[in-house]
């Protein structure tokens, strides 16, 4: 049997009788840890999130201590400003929603606390318009907390001021990446932008040291302040700390969201033990782990994966995809990664021709347009797909998805290129015989092939 | 000028180790890739950078493979048998705009990597480009085309349906934009941003949707605009005046300058048969960077206009003839030699070369005529490249003590009613009318003498019209304002009889005083050389193509009275 | 969780030709201030408080909020086109969007917006920006991926979040719009 939950960060929600009112969320110790966080002082608070090796949630996963590290408060001769990245788009997760709808309060508390830590005095919380009542609600609790003495100037008398606001995005994917979201936040298209030497710690926000961070990543160190690092560091593995908001959606029988240790949990187990299986009786095929961006994992699969064993040593292991332990590093050695939590389950009823089609129009609806490669690639392989889908596949389609999705990944100005491209190289690579099969079954030369004629 | 110039390191003395294609160079630390290639005489193309616009690294045309040195523990770096660092090199490649070079970096322009990130862009670029090249402007100078020879496959395998999006677009009084062919550079929106600070153009939609465009109901109307045109590397932004002229292929390039107002911006003047089809900047930074303002780039048209001076004049029974060089210079002489030289006023023209104005100067000089000056033209200045002086060699003639400004040219027209004067040589084309002498006046001289390029009011009072070479069909160098003194070369013939001023002063000079020491515009360099301080030391050949800044704050007083 | 819906823009006052009062001068001069740094921050909270009260943004509310911000229009127009949430035009009195990315989609919704269709008497066509129908009533479009993917398919009904929208759920839906 898998391992029980561990609600860390979901303790409150859907607890019932908890409300989100500060009074609701002070009786259950809020801002205690708050009082404890000013009282240790910023450099103490920032060891302890090193200590803890608390990666962050969002979806790549960057060692928070780290990122914080790349700034330092008493050597600024700039602003320092924190972002909370509440801009949750990245498809098949629905983890953020929780906290701000449901127990907004803690996650302004481990925003003051991070923002006091990194010497911050204006902060915003950029959410995305969607979400039509969370902003509502965190604009709520900012008053309550201003209310209460725990925002504003002179916080629980310690001398330190720190304002946050509120600010709504408006329907844009790419504002969920960091210096998207600067540029979005700053008044302008969510350009992405160059790094180097645009890295948000040194040129982020009005050009001025910057840290992003997710809505979990923030509640973690509420946690991480609480406990001190170094507890916190004892839940889930080495490397891998903490615990792990998952996101279950598709073809399973209780899709949902759950809160397990880092890597306390396979794959097999999450599906099967904690959503009940796949519904209607049906099989596995396929599995995206960590949000639409990550590499689909096809059921059946053998994984090498190298792991350090009892003695120390390095070894070599074979791990079924059901096996997976669903932690950053495992998933990230099978191919795959842990991204964003938001797990996606498809039986085998499904066509993976038209799931990898639905995820490449995502891709190509969301680019921003300021790079060559997204810009004309990403539609391109829209394009491709629909005409397979539609039944106007040709026999070369499969090794020109790949090759458009290969000069795409790894040469863009962000991530998103990786994230357009790798479902393509996943899926085809994957479930080739799939595809070549649609095409052979439906597909049929036009009159105008450019292709043939060269042949 | 420019907020940026990434074409010149912070510090270009600060060097470090570079491996270029695995040859160990020298260049300064932070200098960006692209430029450290174009030094080291290899290129990496590139469509979005330019050296003074902000980076923006968008086209991915430019990645390159880098490598960084290899580091021991210490953080040392490992040394190969060459002494140098050895190198890792990076599976993912860098923009090659924004990567500054540090110490020890590897950088490969060439390798397999390299070739096909580049073949990758150059296939993006043009799946959803419209197939225009044949009637579009820009071939021959399209990067597009270039690159897609050097760099592209050839072929097209994309058999989808292209993006569309609106072509023939109005954007502003000049120009005309085709958003089909652009590649979304964004150059002409930083041009506009960040060079002009007029936030104009910008892009609307998303993703590959997205289409540069003006404000519907604004124009893009800047006095810079046609800077956009230069900067777009393919056909998008087309200047409307060029537009279905000619193809560049053809254009007959020749290094010059602006004549338009005291800027003198450096240009090419692109020409073919005798006729001139467009200006385009020269750059130069130390006067004009890589722009010119509109007005400029455009006022060549008066090469052909209807009111083009083709033959010598003459006038007789009230009315003007066509007549010979030989009878026009004579007759000039003839008219002049009648008059004392206290009688003689000369209108020397700030549009005159120097070479022009030193033939003059000895004319003059020789002659004993004291009253020399220059008719002052204003400019509309701004901000920018335009200068409130409308004469481009006002510091030529005053360096050769024959202008006092206008001051002494205001006294003349009721000299003239007094008659104490009653001749009058005006030179460049100058229309007295218009400059304050009334019609009424001119008629009452003995002798008017005119030289210029069209006809105008003085021009038609004038016993003698000698017609003259404009800027393009000249070879000769002027001052500008800054006291930079720069040459232009003679593009295209002059038509019809016209000849360059500097000849037919010389031969006015001959008719009037004998003097014919002055043979080429060699022999008036080398008498200016050493006649006039600001000129001493210089030749034609050390003018160069950029110019030479003369001292500042010192003038040459003439021997000329003044 | 009710059924009831609320019209979810709330002092939706109409056509862009409203009247801008003092109170949206007011609000508007509130948003600016949470910007100290860079006014041209706020053009986005801007934007929302224009289509909030107005319904969609059109030329005024491009050029009210340039001149706020001392931009040039263009600048702003930028925003409105990039944005999805924006429209530059009025939809219907309710307005639906549906989320059609992968899980959504997995979960039906391409049956949950054909049911809408029919039952708001849209024409089928190009689903790219919103159909509106005749009456004004009710317009639809898809959305990307609104985060809950757990209880597929889900819908947006002006500012009203619901999930599990079956075809049965989306006639009680539309039903539901008084």
């Amino acid at each position: 049997m898998a391992s029980r939950e561990h609600r860390l960060v979901f303790k409150n929600i859907d607890v019932r009788g908890y409300t989100r009112d500060i009074a609701c969320y002070q009786k259950h110790g809020g801002y205690e840890v708050l009082k404890k966080g000013l009282a240790m002082g910023g450099g103490a608070i920032r060891d302890e999130v090193k200590k803890s090796q608390l990666r962050g949630r969002g979806g790549a996963g960057f060692p928070t201590g780290t990122k914080w590290s790349f700034i330092d408060p008493a050597k600024a001769t700039k602003p320092i400003y924190l972002i909370c990245n509440a801009d949750e788009s990245e498809p098949g997760t629905f983890k953020d929603r929780q906290i701000i709808h449901k127990d907004p309060h803690q996650l302004l508390e481990g925003m003051i606390l991070s923002c006091f830590a990194n010497g911050v005095k204006l902060a915003y919380l950029y959410i995305r318009c969607e979400f039509t009542e969370g902003w509502k609600i965190m604009e709520k609790a900012l008053e309550e907390a201003r209310a209460a003495g725990f925002l504003g100037k002179n916080i629980l008398k310690t001398g330190y001021d720190l304002e946050i606001y509120v600010h709504r995005g408006a329907g844009a994917y790419i504002c969920g990446e960091e210096t998207g979201l600067i540029e979005s936040l700053e008044g302008k298209r969510a350009y992405p932008r160059i790094k180097p030497p645009y890295f948000p710690a040194v040129l982020g926000l009005y050009m001025c040291p910057t840290i992003v961070n997710n809505v979990e990543t923030l509640c973690n160190v509420k946690h991480i302040v609480e406990m001190g690092g170094e507890a916190y560091a004892k839940i889930g593995r080495p490397n891998n700390t903490g615990t792990r908001l998952l996101c279950v959606s598709g073809d399973v029988v209780k899709p949902g969201y759950y809160e397990f240790p880092v890597g306390a949990l396979t794959l097999g187990q999450l599906i099967n033990d904690v959503c009940g299986g796949i519904r209607n009786g049906n099989r596995l095929k396929a599995v995206i782990p960590g949000g639409s961006s990550a590499k689909v994992l096809k059921a059946g699969e053998v994984y090498k994966i190298k792991e350090k064993g009892s003695d120390g040593k390095m070894l070599e292991k074979e791990v079924g995809l059901e096996d997976l332990r669903l932690d950053f590093d495992t998933l990230a050695a099978a191919g795959s990664m842990a991204g964003s939590g938001g797990v996606i389950v498809m039986d085998h009823t499904r066509d993976m021709v038209e799931c990898l089609a639905n995820i490449s129009a995502f891709y190509a609806h969301e680019s921003c347009g300021q790079c060559t490669p997204c810009r004309e690639g990403v539609l391109w392989l829209k394009k491709i797909l629909g005409r397979i889908a539609e039944g106007h596949g040709r026999e070369d389609d499969p090794a020109l998805l790949k090759e458009v999705a290969d000069k795409i990944a790894g040469r863009t100005i962000c991530a998103f290129g990786e994230a357009a491209a790798w479902p393509v190289q996943s899926f085809i690579s994957k479930f080739k015989a799939e595809f070549s099969a649609r095409i052979a079954r439906n597909g049929s030369a036009s009159r105008h092939d450019t292709i043939s004629l060269l042949h | 000028m420019n907020p940026w110039n990434h074409d010149v390191a912070k510090d270009e003395l600060d060097l470090v180790d570079v491996q270029v294609d695995g040859v160990w160079l020298k260049m300064p630390k932070g200098l960006n890739v692209v430029e450290v290639a174009h030094r080291s005489k290899k290129f990496i193309p590139h469509y979005c950078y330019h050296p003074k616009l902000s980076v923006v690294g968008n086209c991915r045309m430019c990645l390159f493979e880098m490598g960084t040195p290899k580091m021991n523990a210490d953080r040392s770096p490992v040394l190969g048998q060459d002494g140098k660092p050895e190198i890792a090199w990076m599976p993912r490649p860098q923009i090659g705009c924004a990567t500054g070079v540090t110490q020890g970096m590897g950088i490969r322009t060439d390798s397999p990597l390299v070739k096909d990130c580049r073949n990758g862009v150059m296939e993006f670029l043009l799946i959803n480009h419209p197939l225009d090249c044949p009637i579009c402007d820009q071939a021959g100078e399209c990067k597009l085309q270039e690159y897609s020879v050097e760099y592209g496959t050839g072929t097209s395998r994309f058999v989808e349906e292209k993006v569309k999006k609106p072509k023939n677009v109005d954007l502003g009084e000049r120009i005309v934009l085709d958003d089909e062919r652009c590649i979304l550079c964004s150059r002409c929106v930083r041009f506009s941003s960040e060079v002009m600070k007029d936030d104009v153009l910008g892009f609307v939609n998303r993703g590959s949707h997205s289409t540069l465009t003006a404000y519907p109901g604004k124009r893009f109307d800047n006095a810079y605009s046609l800077n956009t045109v230069d900067l777009c590397p393919v056909g998008a932004l087309t200047s409307k005046d060029f537009r279905f002229q000619m193809r560049v292929w053809f254009l007959k390039e020749t290094k010059s300058i602006c004549t338009s107002c005291g800027t003198g911006c450096s240009t090419t003047i692109g020409s073919r048969e005798g006729k001139v089809h467009r200006l385009t900047p020269r750059e130069n930074e130390a006067v004009n960077s890589a722009w010119m303002c509109d007005y400029g780039r455009l006022n060549f048209h008066y090469l052909d206009s209807k009111d083009r001076l083709h033959r010598p004049l003459l006038k007789a029974v009230g009315e003007q003839f066509p007549g010979t060089w030989a009878d026009a210079i004579h007759r000039a002489a003839e008219g002049l030699g009648k008059v004392k030289p206290e009688e003689i006023a000369v209108v020397a023209s700030g549009r005159l070369t120097n070479e022009e104005l030193f033939v003059l100067k000895r004319l003059v000089g020789e002659l004993g005529v004291t009253r020399v000056d220059m008719v002052p033209h204003s400019g509309q200045a701004d901000n920018f490249l335009r200068s409130g002086d409308g004469n481009p060699n006002g510091r030529g003639a005053e360096l050769l003590g024959l202008s006092s400004g206008g001051r002494k040219f205001s006294s003349w027209g009721a000299e003239i009613v007094s008659g104490k004067i009653r001749a009058l040589l005006v030179l460049g084309g100058e229309d007295v009318v218009a400059a304050g002498i009334p019609a009424s006046a001119l008629q009452k001289l003995d002798v008017l003498l005119f030289s210029g390029i069209l006809g105008n009011e003085t021009s038609r009072l004038a016993h003698v019209v000698l017609p003259s070479a404009a800027t393009a069909e000249k070879t000769g160098s002027m001052v500008n304002v800054h006291g930079r003194l720069q040459r232009m070369t003679r593009a295209i013939a002059a038509p019809g009889e016209a000849r360059e001023d500097w000849l037919i002063l010389r031969d006015l000079r001959e008719a009037c005083t004998g003097g014919n020491s002055l043979h080429s515009v060699e022999d008036v360099w080398k008498a200016m050389a050493t006649e006039v301080p600001q000129f001493a030391g210089l030749s034609w050949a050390k003018i160069g193509d950029l110019g030479i800044q003369l001292e500042a704050g010192s003038k040459a007083m003439a021997t000329v009275a003044t | 969780m009710s059924t009831a819906l609320e019209v979810g823009t709330e002092n939706c006052a109409g056509p862009e030709t409203g009247e801008i009062t003092p109170a949206l001068e007011k609000q508007a001069t509130e948003l600016i201030s949470r910007y100290p740094v860079s006014a041209r921050s706020a053009v986005m909270p801007l934007l929302h408080l224009w289509q909030e009260t107005f319904g969609y943004v059109g030329p005024r509310g491009v050029e009210w909020i340039a001149q706020k911000l001392s931009l040039q229009e263009i600048q702003v127009l930028e925003l409105v086109t990039f944005y999805p949430w924006f429209r530059q035009k009025p939809y219907g009195k309710f307005h639906f969007r549906v989320c059609r990315t992968l899980p959504c989609a997995l979960g039906g919704a391409g049956k949950t917006f054909a049911a809408l269709q029919k039952l708001m008497g849209l024409k089928p066509g190009t689903h790219e920006g919103a159909m509106v129908s005749a009456d004004g009533r009710f317009s639809l479009e898809y959305s990307e991926c609104l985060a809950s993917c757990g209880t597929a398919p889900v819908v947006l009904c002006n500012d009203n979040f619901h999930e599990k929208v079956d075809d049965k759920k989306a006639a009680e839906l539309v039903g539901g719009c008084s």
